[in-house]
């Protein structure tokens, strides 16, 4: 855990990490997990008993959904990649963070501060109404400012770095704070009505801003929800398994390819609209094509365990990790299926994408993040381990059954949906009206809210395990040169 | 030459330039020479406590 113990490095005791940010971080994001898990479940139970709103307009669904949204992405996984990519660009740089503690101390509370203030505006009805975008611009310039000091930390320290070469996890987490940087910027240009009111106006109309919205919107899923996590699965599995990634040849080109191809593919989201053709074809090209470098991702993952296989039968943690890697790569199959523009004209604005979708965010996302926090909470307090394993397989099947109840009702609902909305009759009329296909999804609307309880369980169970393994006696050993921290 | 047509030209250019620039990164990664140094790389996360 320390850096005191001197492998065969033959290099003097590398200096100390800065660790209680990474520590805080770990809490915060355990803490937005069940937030965001449980306003999932409170709008999907909406979506089943519409009454359940209560006729009060901080309660619609349309102001719940963006803080579902934003708790799960930004919130629970924002502050989980924050926590970790300051643990692995120290660890595989052998650097104390570039800043030290302050910086670190202020990226991470000044992100928690923009979750809080865009939270607030969504349930007082302040939106940009930009799916993925929606706080409003004095909350846009703050995290602005908020990630160019993330970026400045994490660069810094890779700039200080005493290991010669940059591990590959350090290539997907800096991938993932350009771009986002660079996306957040352009998608959010807007002039404000007046400097003391939330109220503005985007740079950008008509088509232009349909596809600098996407460009953004699916750049968001390829370095956020995709590259960050790619940076945590080729850190902590190698860790978990005590293994090297099975090829770090792949982990490059893997890297190269999906940066290469990602930023085209988000014209696919505006299949048969007024988007030119030919972009929507570009689209649905590069996100065929990127279904090569995610596999390639997906079986580097996977592979790391060969001969170590043996390890998910004792170590539930590392099974939430592997999972991961196998819902990656079920998602990034179906997603390239569903761009292509014949498959669309089913799929889309169907239930259907919220099942591709949450395949992606529960299976692949939460799961990854759920095994790294396993492994990280022993280590970084000093603990011997979780305060209970068998707990930890309880949460494993809980969110597994969760998952699957989801995403089958929603394949069911999506294709159901859509075969309705394009059935004709004999006489060439549309055969169902749309309250009819309402109607018809009710009954997988409440397995989908079945699921997320399953899933918000295992998310109470994993916080319950962890404040009780902080709360437990550190291990004190001479390898371990920690002071036991005051949890 | 007009500036829409510098900038079809420079569109294609770039396109050549990234294919390029990306086969460069995937015969320097699967380069026999490199064989050794990769695998030395590849063991930095277990290198470290």
């Amino acid at each position: 855990m320390s850096s005191q113990a001197v492998l065969n490095t033959g290099r003097p005791p590398a200096p100390r990490y800065v660790e209680d940010v990474i520590r805080a971080a770990v809490v915060l994001s355990m803490f937005w997990g069940v937030v965001a898990f449980l306003a999932g479940v409170v709008i999907a139970a909406q979506l089943v008993w519409p009454q359940l709103s209560f006729d009060s307009e901080y309660l619609t669904f349309g102001r719940l959904r963006p803080l579902h949204t934003s708790a799960a992405i930004f919130a629970f996984g924002g502050t989980a990649l924050i926590g970790t990519a300051f643990h692995v660009v120290q660890r595989t740089c052998r650097a104390r963070l570039f800043g030290g503690a302050p910086l670190g101390w202020f990226v991470l509370l000044g992100y928690q501060f923009f979750i809080v203030t865009a939270a607030a505006g969504y349930l007082l009805g302040i939106t940009q109404s930009k799916e993925y975008a929606e706080p409003e611009w004095f909350v846009d310039l703050w995290l602005t400012i908020v990630w160019v000091a993330y970026l400045v930390a994490y660069l810094g320290t890779v700039l200080k770095r005493e290991e010669p070469h940059i591990y590959v996890a350090n290539w997907f987490y800096l991938a993932f704070i350009i771009t986002i940087a660079g996306l957040h910027i352009v998608n959010n240009m807007a002039i404000p009505v007046s400097i003391t009111g939330s109220k503005s106006y985007g740079a950008w109309s008509g088509v232009q801003d349909a596809m600098i919205q996407w460009w953004y919107g699916h750049n968001a899923v390829g370095f956020f929800l995709t590259a960050a996590f790619l940076g945590m699965m080729y850190y902590y599995i190698p860790k978990a398994a005590n293994r090297p990634v099975y090829s770090y040849r792949l982990s490059i080109v893997h890297f190269w390819s999906l940066v290469f191809m990602y930023i085209w593919a988000g014209p696919h989201h505006l299949h048969y609209t007024s988007l030119p053709d030919w972009a929507q074809t570009l689209g649905m090209v590069f996100s065929v094509m990127l279904w090569m470098p995610s596999w390639g991702g997906m079986i580097n993952g996977l592979m790391t365990l060969s001969g170590a296989w043996d390890k998910l039968r004792t170590d539930p943690g590392l099974r939430f990790s592997v999972t991961a890697v196998g819902f990656y790569g079920m998602a990034t199959f179906e997603g390239p299926v569903m761009s292509i523009k014949a498959v669309n004209s089913l799929s889309h604005y169907t239930d259907w994408t919220i099942g591709h979708v949450h395949s992606g965010a529960l299976g692949w996302v939460a799961f990854i993040v759920f095994g790294t926090l396993y492994y990280m909470v022993p280590k970084m307090w000093n603990r011997p381990a979780m305060w209970s394993t068998r707990l930890i397989g309880w949460h494993y099947w809980i969110a597994t059954i969760g998952i699957v109840l989801y995403i089958t009702a929603m394949w069911v609902s999506g294709i159901m949906q859509g075969l309705m909305w394009r059935a004709y009759d004999e006489l060439g009329f549309l055969q169902y009206s749309f309250v009819e296909t309402v109607a018809a999804m009710q009954p997988f609307y409440f397995i989908r809210f079945l699921g997320g309880v399953c899933f918000l369980t295992g998310g109470l169970l994993m916080a319950y395990n962890m404040w009780r393994t902080i709360r437990s006696e550190a291990v004190v050993t001479s390898a371990r040169h920690q002071p036991a921290l005051a949890a | 030459m007009t500036l829409e047509a510098l900038g079809e030209l420079l569109t294609s250019i770039w396109t050549i330039w990234a294919i390029l620039v990306f086969a460069g990164i995937a015969f320097w990664a699967w380069r026999p020479k490199n064989r050794r140094r990769f695998e030395k790389d590849a063991r930095i996360p277990l290198n470290d406590e």
